[in-house]
């Protein structure tokens, strides 16, 4: 070990590290702490220990709000990954065949570029347009589609809709990213494995899911993850989108908007601690489950 | 861009470390929401300038210490601020610089620094993003405003500022009988319509629940909506629709009830009777469609004649200026009495001061701040504002014999004729707000999804029960 590798390594460190500690796990530590008292966001602090997890377990919008992240948590990673792998697929292998090379379908790359737009919008500016998308009048996209005989549909203002709303907002915003991830998984797939295939007579069908899926497991394994936690997310859309913010009567309320809320709006900086505490674990647990099976993954390409 | 994915490729497992990573850090993120208004230490009270007190100068500011004032960029604008108070201010001290700042997210640029204990002096605490004053307050972070409002009034000779505002102004800026707020614009709530409208059609202002139902009938059958508000972000002016009609029933002890968390207080008759004469118009005369929309479009399809009445307060035509079409002129009228035993005649009408302004305790000069506030209320800038923003002020008089604007006039009209009949309405809504939270989902709920009065009044008296057994929550009373 040659001698001043340390200063060298340290050297690098000492400004992520510090910026980790400050803004990371200070705040982290900082919200334990203000868990624990009945803090308004002014003044003096009480301590009350675990009053507001109490308070936490009877209050049925907590509950409301954890049915939506799960429900996020579920199937924005399914709809995502099955509509982006279909994508990349067609865009990659799901065309003709010529001289034996497996190629995307005719205009692919423009698709390619096409897909990925979504994802260089700010989240704010795709909730303010998809809220007229899913304008509850004549004037909204959507209803403006719709025969004139129909009753508009309320979408958002619809208790029971107004949360898959939410999901297609987010699946629309996520897909163009894992389109591209998977089509650069795909491309590392060597040819040489469909050109076998296509010799003995493997449909596209068969293409897909015996070659494709198994050999891009590990990249959608990633996409599983990096869409668990937009799942657990999802605030800015929320907070722009909805019904009453979180409405109608709580029916798109989520832990990070119930966060927020507590804390700027209610005055109750301690409740809302609390709340970031139980999803730190919620993540840390989501994120540990997804890391314990990926160790299991064993085709590698 | 490829080739960036397909290096990853190499090594999936770094990746999905990396990945679960930025999984760990999704939280901080928020928990920092929380965090970063931390500290809240008592004793950092820093030097505070102060004067000599004198005739000239009531407050005893430092002439020539500077005042940082901080304004809420809505729908007021700022221009009262940057072109009427400060030129009016530094004419009488012209060595105290005034720092103007002005933001549209009062509660994320102001909160923190008042919990570094380095908040600017003057605060408009307005709009959206407002912090919970009742929550300053409690905290000792707003200036006591007695001296203020016992101090000589800047430019009516004789009088002390309390004297020249209208009745109900000190009040309604008071927590547990001490001024810390004071409220500057005075809005007049009621229906509005659009007065061209209702001449060519030959309608006329109902006073009595039948005249209005009859007429919302009549309206209906022309193809125009009768009645209606915005639900998505809105649901509030409804709650004031509603409360508003329940004082008219049993007098504003109802609202002080409401406001005091007295049990049965949501219970009580005239609350009951005016959610149910409120839901059936709900029920009948709304568009359900406009559960989904904003203020601004409902405002909008009313411009255009597609609404007919709409519960708003008299910011309402300023906010609506560009977009009102010359066939459209606003008009107000006061909400119509629910029974023939109303305890108020029907023209009482809902008025209050509003948008909030306050001197920091802990700034480096609160007296400064305060005589900064003293200039706001004097008459020259009452009428200034008046003028600029459309909307009056707690300086009585201050507009009297301007012609502003029809909407305003009506609104002034409507003063005249409830005579003592004009009260203040409810505070809960600042209070507490989870409180007000719930009654905009409740709102909502009855006037869009059946006219439910019970359930209304049910949800509400839980809720509020709810509040009022919480410690964590500051309470307030009234009298």
């Amino acid at each position: 070990m040659r001698h001043g590798k340390y200063p060298f390594i340290i050297g690098f460190l000492v400004v992520p590290v510090a910026l980790y500690c400050t803004f990371v796990v200070a705040a982290y530590i900082q919200s334990f702490q203000l868990a624990m008292t009945s803090w308004s966001g002014f003044g003096a602090i009480k301590y009350i220990g675990f009053e507001n997890f109490q308070k936490l377990w009877n209050d049925d919008l907590f509950w409301k709000s954890l049915r939506h992240n799960l429900f996020l948590l579920i199937l924005l990673p399914i709809v995502t990954i099955a509509i982006a792998l279909v994508f990349a697929f067609l865009l990659n292998v799901g065309g003709s065949q010529r001289g034996g090379v497996t190629r995307g379908v005719r205009g692919s790359k423009a698709y390619r570029i096409i897909f990925f737009f979504p994802q260089l919008l700010a989240l704010a500016i795709v909730a303010v347009i998809f809220g007229r998308v899913f304008g509850p009048d004549k004037s909204g996209m959507l209803n403006g589609l719709f025969p004139d005989s129909w009753s508009p549909w309320l979408f958002m203002a619809d208790e029971r809709w107004a949360m898959t709303c939410i999901l297609v907002v987010l699946i629309w915003q996520a897909i163009g990213f894992y389109v591209v991830l998977f089509s650069a998984g795909m491309g590392s797939i060597s040819s040489d494995i469909y050109e076998a295939a296509a010799l003995d007579g493997a449909s596209r069908f068969t293409l897909f899911f015996r070659i494709t899926i198994p050999l891009l497991w590990g990249t959608i394994q990633v996409a599983w993850v990096y869409l668990g936690i937009a799942a657990f997310d999802a605030f800015a859309i929320v907070n722009i989108m909805t019904v009453d913010r979180g409405g109608p009567n709580g029916a798109t309320s989520v832990l990070s908007l119930m966060i927020y809320r507590n804390t700027f709006e209610f005055s109750q900086v301690g409740y809302a601690s609390a709340i970031g505490v139980v999803l730190f674990f919620l993540t840390l647990t989501f994120a540990a489950l997804t890391l314990r099976v990926t160790r299991r993954e064993s085709i590698e390409a | 861009m490829t080739e960036i994915f397909a290096k990853a490729e190499v090594d999936r497992r770094t990746l999905l470390r990396r990945a679960a990573a930025v999984g760990l850090m999704a939280t901080p993120a928020v928990g920092m929401l929380s965090a970063c208004v931390g500290g809240g230490d008592d004793d950092k009270t820093q030097q505070q300038s102060t004067g000599t007190k004198s005739a000239e100068n009531p407050l005893g500011i430092d002439p020539k210490a500077g005042v940082e004032i901080i304004i809420f960029n809505g729908g007021l604008g700022t221009a009262y601020s940057t072109d009427v108070d400060t030129p009016l201010f530094n004419k009488k001290w012209p060595d105290a610089k005034v720092t103007f700042s002005q933001t549209e997210q009062i509660s994320t640029v102001v909160q923190p620094r008042i919990n570094a204990g380095t908040p600017p002096d003057m605060i408009n605490n307005s709009g959206s993003n407002l912090m919970d004053f009742g929550a300053i307050v409690k905290a000792g972070q707003a200036a006591d405003l007695t001296d203020l409002f016992a101090a000589p009034s800047w430019d009516v000779s004789g009088k002390t500022v309390a004297d020249t505002l209208v009745p109900g102004a000190v009040e309604q800026g008071s927590y547990d009988g001490k001024p810390f707020a004071m409220n500057y614009s005075f809005t007049v709530f009621g229906l509005w319509y659009n007065k061209k409208l209702f001449d060519s059609k030959g309608w006329t202002v109902p006073t009595t629940w039948a005249d209005f139902t009859a007429l919302c009938d009549k309206i209906h059958a022309a193809g125009i909506t009768p009645f209606g508000f915005a639900g998505a972000n809105a649901s509030y002016y409804m709650v004031r629709a509603l409360l508003t009609s329940a004082a008219k029933i049993g007098t504003e002890q109802a609202l002080k009830d409401i406001d005091n968390l007295k049990p049965g207080a949501w219970t009580a008759d005239p609350i009951k009777k005016a959610a149910a004469a409120w839901g059936e118009i709900g029920n009948k005369y709304i568009n359900k469609t406009f559960l989904g929309l904003k203020h601004t479009e409902v405002q909008l399809q009313q411009n255009q004649d597609k609404l007919a009445f709409y519960p708003c307060g008299s910011w309402l035509e300023n906010e609506q200026a560009k977009d009102t079409p010359p066939t459209f002129e606003y008009a107000v009228a006061a909400y119509p009495s629910v029974t023939t035993s109303d305890q108020l005649p029907a023209t009482a009408i809902n008025a209050a001061a509003g948008e909030i302004y306050f001197a920091a305790a802990k700034g480096k000069n609160p007296q400064g701040g305060k005589e900064y506030i003293r200039a706001m209320l004097s008459k020259e800038a009452a009428l200034g504002f008046t003028k600029l923003t459309k909307s009056l002020t707690v300086v009585s008089g201050a507009a009297d014999g301007q012609t502003i604007s029809p909407g305003l006039t009506s609104a002034n009209d409507l003063l005249g004729k409830a005579g003592k009949d004009v009260f203040m309405g409810y505070l809960f809504d600042t209070w507490y707000k989870k409180l007000d939270d719930e009654s905009r989902a409740a709102a909502n709920d009855l006037m869009f999804k059946g006219g439910d009065a019970d359930k209304f009044c049910q949800r509400m008296e839980a809720a509020s029960q709810a509040v009022a057994k919480d410690s964590s929550v500051t309470k307030f009373t009234r009298s």
